[in-house]
């Protein structure tokens, strides 16, 4: 299945993408979407933990399931105003 | 009127999306770049970005949360966002109420919340080249 990864802010600068489709197993999680994201960069790790991630504009744990067609967005801490 | 912008915020209409006859106090509040960060670093301008699905439903959330708390009229916000100079608007709130009081606490208690809510992000850039996306923490 595929899945739409939006990254903002300073994870986008560390991931370089806004945008960019993602091929996972099936019964993937937003874990194994991290796992995937991650593996290569330090910087991405380190934020993880400050991160909130959305699937299709609700707020989601690791825990949660994936499916073909979601959109998936990494929020790191937010400075509005 | 809960909105991204990329234009320069008119301020003017969001006090018009507000007023109404039975509002006697409208308070508008404007975040507005500053010349120096917190640190006392010159800043040349901020970039501000937004994932605009879910910042519009989160100040939905913090309007429904105002109309709740504390009976005004009307609330309206917009964030802009793109590349801002010193002076320019980033945010605007504005909150009509029957009274001053009720209208005064919803636009902070909505600039309180939006700030560390809001799926919004800005970048400072100084003025000796240097760079730096800012993280909210909630008042003390």
């Amino acid at each position: 299945m595929t899945v739409t990864l939006l990254a903002f802010a300073r994870m986008r600068e560390l991931l370089g993408f806004s945008q960019r489709a993602f091929t996972l197993a099936e019964g993937a999680t937003i874990a194994s979407l991290w796992d995937a994201v991650a593996a290569g960069s330090p910087g991405v790790r380190a934020l993880r933990a400050a991160t909130r991630v959305a699937r299709n504009g609700e707020l989601v744990n690791d825990a949660a399931s994936v499916a073909h067609g979601d959109e998936i967005a990494f929020l790191p801490p937010v400075s509005g105003g | 009127m809960f909105a991204i912008s990329q234009a320069p915020i008119d301020t003017l209409g969001l006090i018009a999306a507000v007023r109404t006859a039975q509002c006697g106090a409208v308070i508008a509040f404007l975040g507005v770049v500053r010349q120096s960060a917190d640190d006392g670093r010159p800043v040349e301008g901020l970039t501000y970005e937004a994932y605009p699905a879910m910042a519009i439903a989160e100040m939905e959330a913090i309007g429904r949360e105002v109309r709740e708390r504390f009976d005004p009229c009307a609330i309206a916000i917009v964030h802009r966002v793109g590349t801002l100079r010193i002076g320019e608007a980033s945010v605007g709130i504005a909150v009509a109420a029957p009274h001053r009081g009720a209208a005064f606490d919803a636009c902070e208690y909505a600039i309180d919340e939006l700030k560390v809510r809001v799926e919004v992000w800005k970048k400072e850039h100084y003025s000796d080249g240097g760079d730096r996306w800012l993280e909210n923490v909630p008042r003390p």
